[in-house]
């Protein structure tokens, strides 16, 4: 049963109101709360292992896909797969996300593998997002460590918008790409933590095909005494383009590292990387305040802006 | 009415206190278009920034309408009706030109016309502009231009634009001036424009000129531009009769 709070997360993590036209997963607790397949999406249980196989047939175009999870049990830890096969042709979009409410003081934690195999000439656009919250008075942590795995077949075209809210205590974050001739990856990855969370993000794509393209955009905001590590690397296998950009902003007490890699094994593989650790510019601040903001105002939209 | 009563400004330097401003006394009447000149270093943009409250000054009063605005800070000189753009203005990752607009001008949701109405008045098409965020992609001059917009979209009663002709291309500059005479033409607000083109200065009611930290000389165009023009290659003869009659 979908509760208030559950409602809420689902809004919060997915966007998701109500019954949406489309295929549909609801993962709640460990447990299928809802499902729902189409005509040319489908899903099913694994039947080894936890977690669900999504099938999208070929020449699908314009269908939308969700599957997130929420816990709302304090102590509950899981490991989910989840594997797409997305066939040739095809254009969807995949919203996934994982909100944890923890009424208790024991970690509650979700681990889960995505792997997409995608097929040529597709377009997919998968965003997840990331958020925790406690009960008042309660302190269990919240923990996620998502990993995705996405093999990228020829021309396909790949956007992973991925974010992390607030509320999460402790992230691993693995990212893998590994895209054929003439495909496409653009990664944005938007991440917030405060307190005295962590988080470390490891990516990494290969570009493997001629004309292959990747590019990363990744900003953080870390607050008071949190700590976050990124390393971000691109790898030319052949006649490709690769970026990388990590900008990050850091506030009260927090550390951040940014080790990004650019790693060339072909002449033809043209690779960039910038990155860019600082505190909110203060010119920034006052012009705001000159448009009216208070100072807490100006900093809320100017991270509010960055995290967009 | 904007009046700057006694207004000083002092800094330490490893060398001793060093003073930026000297005994300002300066009084802007409603919806006058002034002009501070002079050279560079001479202390003007200090000026404008303890209008807006950039700058504290170290004595003296900072009076907006009749009301004592020295203690005040950015955010409430702005809710008073005091807008700035800045010289070298910041840029926002993430926050794009719309969201900009939107935030100057405060109030109910800008339609996209109205936005479009403020980027034409600095010479940009918002179709090309108005998604795109004021990040590095933009170069100094775009970046200038938004500034300027963002100051038109706050429509404060007062407006100070620092060397707002600063990294704008001629052609730019042209519409950007045609603006301001438009402004001042329709006499609603008070402006304020730290400038050393003639362009400018030609429309303003009153020219300042600002150097060596304090008020050198002022008076009409007609009466300060000839004097400015006079001698523009060596010393400025504005400022030595000033020093000469001194």
């Amino acid at each position: 049963m979908i509760t208030e709070i559950d409602a809420k997360l689902l809004e919060k993590i997915a966007d998701l109101t109500g019954k949406p036209a489309g295929a549909l997963n609801i993962r709640k607790d460990s447990g299928c709360e809802a499902r729902q397949s189409t005509e040319h999406i489908a899903i099913t249980g694994k039947e080894d292992k936890p977690g669900i196989d999504i099938r999208i047939q070929n020449g699908t175009r314009g269908e939308k896909c969700y599957i997130p999870v929420i816990i709302s049990k304090t102590g509950l830890s899981e490991m989910v797969y989840n594997d797409f096969y997305v066939g040739d042709d095809c254009d969807v979009e995949i919203v996934a996300g994982c909100g944890i409410h923890n009424a208790g003081c024991d970690e509650s934690r979700h681990d889960g593998v995505h792997t997409f195999y995608i097929g040529k000439n597709s377009r997919v656009h998968y965003s997840e997002k990331h958020y925790g919250e406690n009960a008042p008075e309660q302190t269990g942590k919240n923990v996620m460590n998502p990993k995705t795995v996405v093999y990228l077949g020829e021309g396909s075209v790949m956007q992973m918008d991925t974010v992390q809210i607030r509320g999460i205590d402790s992230t691993r974050r693995e990212t893998q790409f590994v895209c054929e001739a003439g495909s496409e990856v653009v990664v944005t990855e938007r991440l917030l933590t405060h307190g005295n969370q962590t988080a470390e993000s490891e990516m990494e794509i290969r570009l493997n095909g001629a004309g292959a393209r990747g590019r990363v955009i990744s900003r953080s905001v870390a607050q008071d005494q949190s700590r976050q590590v990124f390393y971000p690397k691109m790898v030319g296998n052949s006649a490709c383009f690769g970026h990388v950009q990590c900008d990050s902003i850091i506030m009260g007490e927090a550390k951040v590292q940014s080790i990004p890699a650019i790693s060339a094994n072909c002449t033809d593989a043209q690779l960039v990387h910038e990155a860019a650790i600082g505190k909110i510019a203060g010119d920034q601040l006052l012009k705001l305040e000159t448009l009216g903001l208070t100072p807490e105002e100006a900093e809320e939209t100017i991270l509010n802006g960055f995290l967009a | 009415m904007l009046e700057l009563k006694n207004v000083s400004y002092r800094v330490g330097t490893p060398d001793g206190e060093l003073e930026i401003l000297k005994h300002i006394d300066l009084t802007i009447p409603d919806r006058e278009l002034v002009v501070f000149t002079g050279p560079n270093g001479g202390g003007k943009t200090t000026l404008a920034k303890i209008i807006m409250g950039l700058v504290r000054p170290t004595e003296g009063q900072v009076l907006y309408n009749g009301e004592d605005i020295t203690e005040l800070d950015i955010t409430e000189r702005a809710r008073r009706g005091i807008s700035y753009g800045f010289q070298q203005p910041p840029r926002f990752k993430g926050i794009t030109v719309q969201t900009l607009l939107q935030l100057a001008s405060g109030g109910e949701k800008l339609t996209k016309d109205r936005c479009c109405a403020y980027l034409t008045q600095v010479g940009l098409c918002a179709n090309d502009y108005l998604d795109r965020e004021v990040d590095t992609s933009l170069s100094g001059g775009e970046v200038k231009r938004i500034e300027i917009a963002t100051v038109l979209a706050r429509g404060s009663s007062l407006m100070i634009f620092d060397e707002p002709e600063a990294g704008i291309d001629l052609w730019s500059f042209a519409r950007l001036t045609e603006t301001f005479e438009q402004l001042h033409r329709r006499k609603e607000h008070t402006m304020v424009i730290i400038s050393h083109q003639e362009r400018i200065i030609r429309l303003a009611d009153e020219i300042v000129v600002v150097s060596g930290g304090g008020i050198t000389n002022r008076g009409s165009t007609e009466e300060i531009f000839p004097l400015i023009l006079a001698n523009t290659t060596g010393a400025c003869p504005v400022i030595g009769r000033k020093e000469r009659s001194e």
